[in-house]
């Protein structure tokens, strides 16, 4: 009989099968076990920090995919988020899940010709939706250009803001383009983000996987991932708040512009067009033909971003043919007054070009000292 | 059933048993994958945030190691290939070391995806609403599940044929390996079509990126077979045919030539035509506007794969070895931080954010092949006596003789039926 020592070990003879070795190396391999289970607790110790809050309970874990919530189901959701909510913010939320309006499809106008960059609407937004203060979330961001492209690449995103507007640009501002053939839609493997019947593409961040194929199918970088534990302080919680949107989210999960949909859909119009200071900004429902973006749409020669990437946006911009060399003059003037008024606070852009992870080390794990991405 | 069983039995503990080296090597992998295990505690703690991703570069490490291991777990047909097709006998029983090696690659390549998800907890969301066939992912998922079964059947089968010393059943197998055949490629073309079917993101969106993927996949996998065999030469007693590394060799060689050549279409479609679309590429082979962190990573990656490309047709075994090992990490490169990270820089709206993984994203990366190279030595480390003919139905089980080695449970007297 061969033995079994393929791997070349030392070769011994049976003659040293005794008992007494056999219950040492018997002790021997119920110590190396133990110290094998030692290992793999100290390995996972890590997950004490867990916050309990964190951890999905059995209602959570067991929700439906939003379309196949019903009404009874969606309550349940509801009221188990407001609890949350609540209990996190110590605010009662008003939270409901606001459907879309029949007849209605949502569509977005933007005048190049009266941005004039001040990024209000990019903190209008932040405020509205709950985002993450820190990392902070936006899903605005403006490009400064330089006249003559629409190269996005020859844009700049962390323009300094005491100078905006500065003359031979323009400022483009980009967020979701709610497109009517969204790539982002189409790759998510479990459904969890679709396009509703008004337009707008939404998000279940109860069914988000946290993938981000759809952060790289996007060709506008309108989606954004919590990286971490979103921090919200308790006294900028928006406690209006809608399933679809607003709600604040979990980490792990995507997020995007959904058109402020808890106030649109309420007949409301977004954050970002009720702050901007020039009303470059239009939103209407494009079916309405006595809307101002279907005006829009009828009377200036407007465009989309990436037309050739084939997406099909609801959210168009044009220029202002009057003033084919500047910012329209009245926009000019808004930004000179906002300039002396605001000081220092204008146009600034706080967060997003700030570091992303200081809040790691904040938390002070020994293990995170020396990184600094 | 009950001698199934007991093969299960044997092999679980036949997988403890081993020489000093054999446990050292062990003990290594198992201390990696404690210190992975750990690193995963970490970012499940903290978030993806303890990577070094962001939403600009949206993918990395954990992606690129994914799409790397596809490729090698693919590459075990250019074993079966010449067997079943070209009817090469002498290397039967080796095709069954790349089949394992295919198990291993897709259970790791599997734990990449899983990491890199934000909500690992909503897993069971992919069973409940799966965006068949819409979704490339979905495509992905089914693939993969798809070949680690048909390998599983495949090895599973010959190996206990040569465990109960039967003659298998060419009805239970042979079809099984010519699906596996057509199914290795589908799996590195759904990768693939993954990124190449992402229109806002230029550097994917090319026809050549499947092809690419395969070439590529059919140099790196073969040399990591080339490896295990040299290693299989080296530590055991196990007959490795010098044919065998001859053949792997040409396989090695005719891919790497076709992965270079299709990496220089590549390059000259998109600097020649020096469209908006060039700004990845640049970004990766020259830099872009002073921003140059993968620079040296892709020259690197061609650096080795062109001197691999020269020292393969040195007959040496040990520049073989060397060259293979070059390669490996040449196209490891090329596919992980050459492919993946610059589709991302610059943003579609032309932010330019680098990427490099953070420590806690590397110690899981290495966890996670220390895992499957732990699963691997195990495999081999069974299969080898199964096949050589040592260890078989008929035979009592004996163990290493020398009792520090292996410590037989007292009621079984150290012979298990």
């Amino acid at each position: 009989m061969k033995d079994l020592q393929i791997w070349n070990g030392p070769s011994t003879s049976a003659s040293h099968v005794e008992p007494e070795l056999t219950r040492r190396s018997f002790l021997r391999t119920g110590a190396a076990a133990i110290g094998g289970m030692a290992a793999l607790a100290a390995a996972l110790a890590p997950l004490r920090e867990l916050a309990s809050d964190e951890m999905p309970n059995l209602d959570q874990f067991l929700q439906k995919h939003y379309k196949e919530m019903s009404p009874a189901e969606m309550e349940q959701a509801l009221e188990r988020i407001r609890n949350k909510v609540e209990e996190r913010y110590a605010v009662r939320p008003h939270l409901r899940d606001v459907k879309p309006m029949e007849g209605v499809e949502f569509a977005y106008a933007l005048n190049l010709s009266r941005c004039i960059g001040c990024r209000k609407c990019v903190h209008a937004c932040v405020a509205e939706n709950n985002q993450s203060r820190s990392p902070e979330i936006q899903y605005i961001r403006v490009l400064e250009m330089p006249r003559g492209t629409l190269d996005v690449e020859k844009g700049n995103h962390h323009y300094d803001r005491p100078t905006v507007p500065n003359a031979d640009h323009f400022y483009l501002p980009v967020q979701c383009h709610q497109c009517a053939s969204p790539p982002c839609v189409k790759v998510c493997p479990v459904e969890a983000t679709w396009q509703e019947s008004d337009g707008v593409t939404v998000i279940d961040y109860d069914w988000c996987i946290g993938c981000r194929y759809c952060e790289a199918a996007c060709p506008y970088w309108a989606r954004r991932f919590n990286f971490a534990k979103p921090n919200l302080p308790k006294d900028q919680l928006n406690p209006n708040m809608s399933y679809l949107s607003n709600r604040p989210r979990e980490k792990g999960v995507m997020e995007k512009c959904h058109f402020c949909l808890h106030r649109t859909r309420e007949g409301r119009m977004p954050a970002c067009v009720e702050i901007c200071p020039t009303g470059a900004r239009k939103f209407g429902n494009v079916l309405d033909p006595k809307s101002e973006v279907a005006e829009i749409l009828r009377t200036k020669r407007v465009f989309v971003l990436k037309e050739e990437v084939g997406t099909l946006p609801r959210f168009f911009y044009y220029f202002d043919e009057r003033y084919p060399n500047t910012l329209d003059p009245e926009a000019l003037a808004i930004a000179a007054r906002l300039r002396e008024e605001e000081g220092d606070s204008y146009g600034c852009l706080p967060g997003a070009a700030g570091p992303r992870r200081d809040f790691i080390a904040a938390a002070k794990p020994a293990w995170w000292i020396g990184e600094n991405a | 059933m009950r001698t199934y069983l007991t093969f299960l039995l044997r092999c679980f503990r036949l997988s403890f048993v081993g020489d000093y080296r054999y446990y050292a090597w062990m003990f290594f992998l198992t201390v990696l994958v404690l210190f992975g295990i750990n690193a995963y505690c970490k970012q499940l703690v903290y978030g993806l945030a303890t990577t070094g991703m962001t939403d600009q570069v949206s993918w990395g490490f954990y992606i690129a190691n994914f799409t790397f291991l596809v490729g090698m777990a693919a590459a075990a047909v250019m074993l079966v290939i010449p067997v079943y097709i070209y009817r090469n006998r002498e290397l039967h029983d080796l095709v069954i070391f790349g089949e394992l090696f295919a198990v291993a690659a897709i259970i790791m390549a599997m734990l990449f995806v899983t990491v890199d998800l934000g909500r690992p907890d909503r897993f069971h969301h992919l069973l409940l609403r799966f965006n068949f066939p819409v979704s490339m992912l979905t495509w992905d998922v089914l693939v993969l599940n798809g070949y680690l079964l048909l390998n599983l059947h495949i090895c599973g089968y010959l190996v206990y044929c040569a465990y109960r010393k039967r003659e298998p059943s060419k009805y239970v197998y042979i079809p099984f390996v010519f699906v596996a055949i057509v199914w290795a490629i589908s799996i590195h073309t759904v990768t693939a079509f993954l990124y190449s079917g992402l229109g806002g993101r230029p550097f994917w969106n090319s026809a050549v990126v499947a092809p690419r993927f395969l070439a590529s996949a059919f140099a790196a996998g073969p040399a990591f077979l080339i490896l295990t065999l040299s290693a299989l030469k080296h530590f055991t007693t196990y007959e490795v045919p010098a044919k065998a590394f001859m053949t792997l060799r040409n396989t090695v060689a005719i891919a790497l030539s076709i992965s270079m050549f299709l990496l220089g279409s590549e390059a000259f479609t998109e600097f020649y035509t020096n469209s908006s679309h060039v700004a990845s590429a640049t970004y990766l082979f020259l830099g872009l506007h002073g921003r140059t962190a993968l620079v040296p990573w892709i020259w690197s990656a061609i650096a080795l794969n062109s001197l691999a490309m020269v020292l393969l047709y040195l007959r040496k075994l040990p520049v073989l070895q060397a060259a293979c090992v070059m390669l490996i990490v040449g196209i490891w490169i090329e596919k992980g931080m050459g492919m993946i990270v610059p589709a991302f820089i610059p943003t579609p709206l032309g932010e330019i954010v680098e990427y490099l993984p953070t420590r806690n994203e590397i110690l899981v990366t290495v966890g996670i092949w220390a895992a499957g190279l732990l699963i691997y030595t195990i495999l081999v480390r069974i299969t080898v006596p199964v096949l050589s003919g040592r260890l078989t139905y008929d035979q009592p089980f004996v163990a290493a003789r020398d009792p520090a080695l292996f410590a037989p449970h007292p009621s079984s007297e150290g012979v298990v039926r």
